[in-house]
């Protein structure tokens, strides 16, 4: 009963966003006094509900192992905790695909009830494009992938017991880069919404903002905790491999973060109109070909998805039907928005444009080299791209950004004079030279590691820049989120290059009681004991490491046989200083009856993710500065109206 | 009106194009040896076992196709292999065995408990004829025609699904 009620709930969500998009559009034709349109919005809250109750259904068959629902006997089990059953309704296929619309749904109910700045015509556009987009997710679900179907005879017992993917990091992944690409589908109806009326205004910016910051902050504790569960679990060491999977997630962030800086121009200057419109259709793009490539399978990938060439085709059609008519209207439209304010180069927007052109060139760079083997295949060449093409490529591009990060928010907005901030940009110059000079002096690494230790040094002293001269008390929290951000962004530098410049790296072959040492550790191979879980074998190697010759910590990484499947896999151990991890990997036996082990010292890698944390902090207090001055404004305005009207009265 | 408004969207038509394209074709996962249609080196490696003989290259110039299976007793996927090598075993497939790097106890020990499907099994320490025929891990498996040309290389264990697979192949080269 409960699937079924979830069923019906989705087909009347989906009615709904019909109405959603005919109301929206009959309003466009129209005055806007229609009375369908006046629909549009309480059809965009009422599937916004009903979205959430089909959801609420999915985690409730779920949750209770209904196994006569199909959905949950193939990719569930009575036995799994109560945590990963639940996590299970969105683990598979289906229903992360009403995941994604529950989210959607949500946003446009929010949008509906909330947003009241816009122009009532671009917000009737803007639900009719939402309306339009998700329809496409609700015949997705409802045609080909429909979450409630229902077995002809409830199966005995369920097939998802497979241990590896009950892992907490695993459960939360992936809804957090979810919620961070259907934020930026919100952004993309706005910008289809303001092309349809060209009214492309620093409203429609400060409405769109706070859906692109918090977009942004998800995606970016997406990277950060999946680069950090590709680090400790694949027991290789490194913590980005640049697989298509992870640049899948990487080149929305990439478009948001440009989409986020052109934006705040927008709000605040009037200028860059064209471009940050044509950012928000390139945001929401590189989501859905992010959905499309994880999931369509055309691209090899360490990920291993269900993939299916089907669902693909679907994926495509929509890709191409959102997109491409974003584009069309674009090409039609984007000539007939009239130019915003002018600015100097030697200006904060100036700055920022610079910025912008580099983001984009950098998320040219991945797009390129992620859809490069998809382009030779055709030709019957396959290749794979790696670290030798991004890294370098990328960097040109990215260390230019980071000098202008520097310097850029010390710059007045519309005209300023390099002169005036010499001083600082003195200081970021000097500290780069004493960079380049002293690490080059102490460590032998190469010219991007030093290159990267150098900018984050002088970024981060750079990032407080901002806050000088001013009453900190003063200082608005969106400004601070500036401020964090970039010092996370320097802080992650900081960590990839030190990783990169300074990791120590051994694999020795051990007997029990053999020694050996990486870096400043010193590691004893004490014994070698197999250890047996629920489905899998182990050998666990107990080792004792102490620091510098200081106090033994006794550690056992594994390395785990699955039966069922068969597989192997090792489970890694970190030892986490303040300066820096040791990573031990235990191995298989060499001929000889000894025991590979391998190890690293990887001073200051946490830097890495503690930067991303920071980064998405900083977008945390950009969004709630940014809704506070809104939700202030608004209550003036409304005090203000009031008064009005009282001396109307009066009067 | 500006030709570069258009450009975003021309660039895109080419993305779909190329995406459809791909998505049509289908996806081969085959890994086409370089090795395949020559004929083995020559080797003659020692009994790895006490009950099987070695295994000599020109044993394979005599009769029927026979699968050359790369195993070590020290590998586990050889194990999650086993049971599929008893079904070709069943079929009628002759099965010659190069275990690699591997102690003549452990061998006898692996079979005895995970079954002996192989005719011959030769020992292979340095893993000079692994290397010598193109095979980069354990387990893989070829395909040997009566000729003593290598028709098909499997890599990784064999799978339940495979096994149609090498029944066919084996099929194909006896013709």
């Amino acid at each position: 009963m409960i699937a079924e009620i979830g069923l019906a709930a989705l087909w009347l969500a989906a009615a709904l966003a019909v109405l959603q998009l005919a109301g929206g559009l009959l309003a466009l034709r129209g005055d806007g006094a229609n009375e369908i349109a006046a629909l549009t919005r309480p059809a965009a809250v009422l599937q916004g509900g009903l979205v959430a109750l089909a959801f609420g259904a999915l985690l409730w068959v779920f949750a209770i192992t209904d196994l006569s629902v199909k959905l949950v006997a193939t990719s569930s089990h009575t036995a799994k905790p109560l945590i990963f059953k639940i996590s299970g309704a969105w683990g598979n296929h289906e229903g992360s695909m009403l995941l994604w619309v529950t989210v959607m749904a949500l946003a446009g109910a929010l949008i509906a009830a909330i947003e009241r700045r816009l122009p009532e015509r671009t917000m009737q556009a803007t639900l009719a494009a939402q309306g339009f987009v998700a329809l496409g997710f609700y015949a997705f679900l409802l045609l080909s992938s429909n979450p409630f179907e229902r077995l002809p005879q409830p199966a005995v017992e369920g097939l998802g017991l497979n241990p590896l993917l009950q892992d907490i990091g695993l459960a939360f992944h992936p809804p957090t880069l979810y919620i961070g690409y259907v934020g930026l589908s919100v952004a993309f109806s706005f910008a289809v919404g303001a092309l349809i009326t060209r009214q492309v205004t620093p409203d429609f910016a400060r409405a769109m903002r706070p859906w692109i910051l918090g977009a942004w902050v998800f995606l970016t504790l997406g990277l950060t905790a999946g680069s950090y569960w590709a680090y400790y679990e694949l027991g290789w060491g490194g913590y980005w491999f640049w697989d298509p999977v992870e640049n899948a997630a990487l080149m929305p962030w990439l478009a948001a973060t440009a989409l986020l800086h052109s934006a705040s121009v927008l709000a605040g200057r009037d200028a860059l109109r064209v471009w940050t419109i044509m950012l928000g259709v390139v945001a929401f793009s590189m989501s859905m070909l992010g959905t499309f490539l994880v999931r369509s399978g055309v691209l090899t990938s360490v990920h291993a998805f269900a993939v299916d060439p089907e669902r693909g085709s679907f994926i495509l059609f929509l890709l191409a039907i959102y997109i491409g008519g974003a584009l069309l209207l674009f090409a039609l439209r984007a000539g007939a928005i009239s130019e915003g304010e002018r600015f100097s180069m030697a200006s904060r927007e100036g700055a920022l444009v610079v910025n912008n052109v580099m983001l984009s060139a950098i998320l040219a760079v991945v797009l390129l080299g992620t859809l490069y083997p998809l382009l030779t295949e055709a030709f019957d060449v396959r290749v794979s791209v790696g670290p030798p093409y991004f890294n370098p490529v990328g960097a040109i591009f990215a260390f230019p950004m980071l000098t202008v990060m520097a310097v850029g928010p010390l710059l007045r907005w519309r005209q300023d004079r390099w002169g005036r901030i010499s001083k600082e940009m003195g200081l970021v110059a000097a500290l780069l030279l004493a960079g380049v000079v002293l690490f080059g002096l102490l460590a032998e690494a190469s010219l991007l590691a030093l290159l990267g230790l150098t900018f984050a040094v002088a970024l981060a002293a750079a990032s407080f820049l901002p806050l000088k001269g001013r009453n900190l008390r003063r200082v608005p929290i969106a400004t601070w989120g500036m401020v964090v951000a970039h010092l996370g962004v320097a802080m992650m530098l900081f960590g990839m290059a030190s990783e990169s410049a300074f990791s120590k790296e051994k694999l020795a072959a051990l007997e029990e009681g053999g020694m050996t040492s990486v870096g400043p550790w010193s590691v004893r191979l004490e014994a070698v004991e197999p250890v047996a879980g629920p489905n899998w074998t182990a050998i666990a190697g107990r080792m004792s490491a102490s620091y510098e010759q200081g106090e033994p910590v006794q550690i056992a990484p594994q390395s785990r046989n699955f039966w069922a499947p068969p597989q192997q896999t090792t489970e890694s151990v970190l030892i986490t200083r303040w300066d820096g991890q040791l990573y031990a990997v235990m191995g298989g036996s060499s001929t000889d009856g000894r025991w590979q082990v391998r190890l690293w010292w990887k001073p200051f890698v946490t830097f890495i993710w503690y930067g991303g944390l920071l980064v998405a902090l900083g977008g945390v207090m950009a969004l709630v500065g940014r809704v506070r001055v809104d939700l202030r404004r608004r209550l003036v305005r409304r005090k203000l109206a009031e008064r009005r009207n009282d001396m109307e009265t009066a009067v | 009106m500006s030709w570069r408004l258009w450009l975003p969207l021309a660039i895109f038509f080419g993305f779909l194009g190329l995406a459809g394209y791909q998505l049509t074709q289908p996806k081969d996962d085959a890994i086409k040896s370089t090795m395949v249609g020559k004929g083995l080196p020559y080797f003659m490696l020692p009994p790895a076992s006490l009950d099987r003989p070695g295994v000599d290259s020109r044993y394979f110039h005599q009769g029927e196709p026979k699968l050359l299976n790369i195993w070590a007793s020290w590998c586990l996927p050889c194990i999650a292999e086993a049971p599929q090598l008893e079904q070709l075993k069943q079929e009628g497939v002759e099965i010659v065995g190069v275990a690699i790097r591997d102690k003549p106890v452990d061998v006898m020990r692996f079979l005895t408990d995970h079954g002996n499907p192989y005719t011959r099994i030769g020992r292979d320490d340095l893993s000079e004829v692994q290397l010598g025929i193109g095979s980069s891990g354990v387990p893989e498996t070829f395909v040997v025609d009566g000729k003593g040309v290598i028709t098909y290389q499997h890599i990784g264990d064999i799978r339940p699904e495979h096994v149609p697979i090498l029944l066919e192949e084996l099929r194909k080269a006896g013709q």
